[in-house]
């Protein structure tokens, strides 16, 4: 007889189960977090390494002269900026053209749902002006992406001199297969969105094989930081990175990633912790769904892009505008040669450090572990669902609740959570109005007090939701609910993990156990006053602290708060402006979900 | 045409030089080979794959230098990498770092270019099996005293070549081929030269006669390339023709270099990998056969002042050690390699196993079941 057939093991095996289920729920998650931490163990990583062949190995001349001029180009942007009191459109038309390029504008303007309180603004209005080297001998099929952005004040006025002077250079060179596209965008991703989404019609380009976008504020740099994440925690393929990091070492520029500069010592504690502490701010990064970088929102074309910071600090060795201008060259050059798009390399992947990563195979069982917790908790309730229960006080009533727990007494909860999940979602924008009216507060205020306003209100519905419900709520009942909760927040995991690991796993590590211990049985006060904690307000509450420790920068408790309520303002604004769906999925999924638990923690 | 002109001969009494005279015109009329072709292909596309053609052009070079026409050249390549849009020098394809020799040169002939080098194109040339309307220069217009060249690079592997990252011809397949050749008698002796990874693999199919090959690289090592040009962005040539280049530039067409120099060209230490050769097939002895033989269009002429009345038909003056007559036949040739069978076990144990296992079942569950059987 089978294993499952035979009901002899078949009782063995469920008792098994059910005896067992705590340990060895308590041991998938220990292990889900240790395989997580083990990613960052550098013997657990690969190295880096070119995927395409095309792209081959850094074997170009780079001959980029005109630094000096480049920098004198980003003066005279400063000062016409300033005179603009903005983008001085007719001067960069102007240098542009005069530089033998294609120069197109595109003016745009957008309201945002509520003023930004971070870059303050409210109304944007704004043009892109953007020059299109064309191919000397080339049809016009494929084209790739220089970008600057064009920011108040004096930052990255050398990034648009450079830009400028590249433009230049590369006119004169007949190698390129591809178009050029020299863009300058002004609002940082407000406009890059605008450029992007009415690219077909007005760019004029091919299909877009790359973009890069660069950040430069100052006349030496000391190092180059890579940006990878973008929208919704989408990564640009990896071969992006390796090229970037291979040019960065044949030139012998600093490279890093996150900020931090890569340590040799894996073996020692400190250089561990080291790569954890890179590892983890890249999966912060992810989680947000927050583009970091001009080049987020490329990658939801199929335009692998990346953005260069360039970072002064207080090092000795200082690398010059001509360096990077050849850096920039080689890396153009390189991508010139590429056939199709990027695909050889990986999509998913995480970067303890420049030179290490961690591939898609190598970090999904940790969430795998976490997720089969809340698999052997549904078999668990699904045993305890089908074997009836011992005592029968009331033959005929217990009967008739064993064969019908009740489908408005599991629907109603349901319901009711996501009602709140989508109120959540629409009241903040909606009323913000009549908020702004009602209390002396500023729109953006409003909006996130009356987001945590709903999110505290829905605490209090268990209380209303049984005053609603005829009945009382029965064992089988709230047994039920979790088995549809537990099952509902493990597809949601799940599809979250596979679209962005980092937010998914996050979710997985505060969720998970909640809906492992969670019955009407266990304490009350102490159970909510734990679900709270791990409630995805409060997960991101203490993200936010962790963040600044992790990039060196610690907050106070108030400056902390107010981080965070700019956190969920610029989550809701990306939402609106870019299409972020962290928003939405927390609001209209991840939170009714969590709710659904504190049904059951005051199920009566 | 280049000649190579025997000492003259004094002038004396015709009776007395006749028979000598018609003795050496015999022996002139019976020396293998009359005319040179050369088949040369570049199979690879794509421009990081610039030195497949700078390789097939830099022997195209050298066969023309030594004589062979353009009529009498096949060159196949499967991408135009002069026009490329990513050469910054257009129009030219270096063999050299630094752009010293340019072998895209002004008067380069291609025959098959581009998606027209395929597997059944390149087999249609050997066999001549083309339709009526391919035109002269796409044909190989070689009889039973042809001596071919036949000169292969791109990506190979254990037993294939690449063709254009689409298809593979096998070595198989190209071994069918020569055989093919020979019994239409499309060539008198044929040097076959592959630069591939693995390229050895290529001629262990061989089995029609007269056939040599040279191959870059044994099965299991992988051909490498030599030097990249920075300027450029790409290698430029394979070490192997690259060396070979090299060899062939110090050949003019009066030398007497012979087949034993060639399998010396680029030993371990300058390729890395071991170029091999296979001369078993081939009837004469390497050390006889001239690099003229093949890479060059070189004619003997003799000149006399006599007249040579050529009424009897030239009798041979050797017994020659090969002859068209004597061919290898071919089913014993097939054979040359014993076939690789997978072990299996002997008949007798399987038969045992299975009425074990019939017993023990009927053993178990009762002879009754076997009424359900029979």
């Amino acid at each position: 007889m089978g294993l499952l057939s035979d009901p002899n093991r078949r009782r063995a095996l469920i008792s098994l189960l059910t005896r067992l289920n705590s340990p060895i729920c308590v041991v998938c998650y220990m292990a889900g977090v240790a395989w997580f931490m083990g990613l960052a163990f550098e013997p657990f990583t690969l190295r880096t390494y070119m995927s395409e062949n095309a792209m081959g190995s850094t074997m170009v001349e780079e001959r980029f002269p005109a630094g000096e001029r480049a920098l004198t180009t980003g003066r005279e942007f400063s000062a016409h900026k300033k005179k603009a009191g903005g983008m001085p459109v007719d001067w960069l038309v102007k240098t542009m053209q005069a530089r033998g390029l294609e120069v197109f504008t595109q003016r745009f303007s957008r309201k945002l749902p509520f003023p930004d309180e971070n870059k303050e603004r409210y109304m944007v209005k704004g043009t892109n002006v953007y020059g299109i080297l064309r191919a000397p001998r080339a049809p016009r099929t494929e084209a790739l992406v220089l970008s600057a952005p064009c920011t108040p004040g004096d930052s990255n006025n050398q990034a648009v001199g450079l830009l400028l002077g590249l433009a230049q250079y590369f006119r004169n060179q007949i190698y390129w297969a591809k178009d050029i596209i020299f863009l300058v965008n002004e609002h940082d991703l407000i406009g890059m969105q605008a450029c992007i989404t009415f690219s077909p019609d007005s760019c004029r380009g091919g299909s877009i094989q790359a973009a890069l976008s660069l950040e430069l504020s100052s006349d030496v740099i000391t190092s180059m930081d890579l940006v990878l994440e973008g929208l919704n925690g989408q990564l640009p393929n990896l071969d992006l990175a390796n090229l970037f990091y291979a040019f960065c070492q044949k030139i012998g520029v600093l490279c890093t990633i996150q900020g931090k500069l890569q340590r040799n010592d894996w073996d020692s504690v400190s250089g561990y912790s080291h790569s954890v502490q890179t590892m983890m701010l890249m999966v912060m990064k992810q989680a947000s769904g927050r583009p970091w970088g001009d080049h987020g929102l490329f990658l939801r074309y199929h335009i692998e892009a990346a953005s260069i910071k360039g970072i002064n600090s207080f090092r000795q060795y200082k690398t010059d505008v001509t360096t990077i201008g050849r850096l920039l060259e080689g890396m153009y050059r390189k991508l010139n040669n590429l056939l199709e798009r990027l695909h050889q390399s990986y999509f998913f992947y995480l970067m303890p450090s420049l030179s290490h990563f961690v591939s898609i195979g190598y970090y999904m069982p940790a969430f795998g572990l976490l997720a089969v917790i809340l698999l052997l908790r549904a078999l668990d309730l699904w045993v305890q669902l089908a074997t009836p229960p011992p005592r029968t006080e009331d033959g005929i009533t217990d009967k008739e609740q064993v064969s019908s727990p009740g489908v408005l007494s599991v629907l109603t909860p349901l319901v009711i959570s996501h009602l709140t999940g989508v109120a959540l979602y629409t009241l903040p924008i909606q009323f913000q109005e009549m908020a702004v009216e009602q209390f002396p507060v500023s729109e953006t205020e409003a909006v996130v007090l009356t987001a945590i306003g709903v999110y505290t209100a829905g605490l209090a519905l268990p209380h209303n939701t049984h005053r609603l419900l005829s009945g009382e709520g029965t064992e089988q009942g709230w047994r039920v609910l979790k088995l549809v909760a537990v099952l509902y927040l493990a597809v949601l995991l799940g599809c979250t993990a596979l679209i962005n690991f980092s937010l998914g796993f996050i979710l997985a590590l505060t969720l998970v156990p909640v809906a492992a211990f969670v019955t009407p049985h266990v304490p009350k006060v102490l159970s909510a006053f734990i679900l709270v904690i791990l409630s995805p307000a409060c997960t991101l509450l203490f993200s936010v602290f962790f963040f600044q420790e992790l990039q060196e920068l610690p907050v106070s408790f108030q400056e902390g708060w107010l981080l965070y309520l700019s956190v969920i303002s610029q989550g809701i604004l990306d939402h609106f402006l870019y299409g972020s769906l962290v928003y939405p999925l927390i609001a209209l999924l991840v939170y009714p979900c969590w709710l659904l638990f504190w049904n059951i923690l005051f199920w009566k | 045409v280049h000649l190579t002109i025997s000492q003259s001969r004094a002038a004396s009494s015709a009776n007395h030089i006749q028979p000598l005279l018609v003795d050496n015109a015999g022996q002139f009329f019976s020396s293998g080979h009359t005319n040179n072709w050369a088949v040369l292909v570049c199979t690879s596309r794509f421009w990081f794959n610039y030195r497949h053609v700078a390789n097939t052009l830099s022997v195209y070079r050298s066969v023309k230098r030594l004589g062979i026409p353009d009529s009498h050249i096949v060159l196949m390549l499967a991408d135009d990498m002069a026009c490329n849009h990513r050469n910054p020098k257009p129009a030219t394809v270096f063999s050299h770092k630094n752009m010293e020799l340019n072998v895209y040169g002004d008067d380069v002939e291609v025959d098959y270019r581009g998606y027209e080098v395929t597997v059944e194109n390149f087999l249609r040339v050997l066999t001549g099996r083309l339709p009526p309307s391919t035109p002269r220069s796409k044909r190989l217009l070689s009889d039973d005293r042809s001596n071919i060249l036949i000169y292969l690079t791109g990506h190979g592997g254990n037993g294939f070549l690449k063709f254009q990252d689409s298809e593979e011809i096998s070595n198989v397949e190209l071994a069918d081929a020569f055989e093919q050749m020979w019994q239409k008698r499309r060539y008198n002796e044929l040097l076959f030269i592959i630069d591939t990874c693995q390229g050895a693999s290529m001629y262990e199919r061989f089995y029609s006669p007269n056939l040599m090959a040279l191959a870059s690289s044994q099965v299991g090592e992988d051909s490498l390339s030599h030097q990249p040009d920075l300027a450029i962005g790409v290698h430029l040539m394979d070490r192997y023709t690259f060396y070979l280049l090299e060899f062939l530039e110090d050949i003019h067409p009066a030398s007497k270099t012979n087949m034993n120099d060639l399998f010396k060209v680029c030993p371990k230490s300058q390729c890395v990998s071991t170029p091999g050769h296979r001369t078993d097939l081939f009837l004469r002895d390497p050390g006889s056969v001239l690099i003229t033989d093949f890479f060059g269009s070189v004619r003997k002429v003799e000149i006399t002042m006599e007249t040579i009345n050529l009424t009897d038909p030239i009798k041979q003056v050797e017994q020659r050690k090969y002859s068209y007559v004597d061919q290898l036949p071919v089913s014993e040739i097939i054979h040359q390699k014993p076939k690789q069978k997978d072990w299996h076990p002997p008949d007798g144990f399987i038969l045992g196993l299975w009425t074990l296992i019939l017993l023990v079942f009927f053993k178990l569950y009762g002879m009754k079941h076997l009424k359900h059987i029979f």
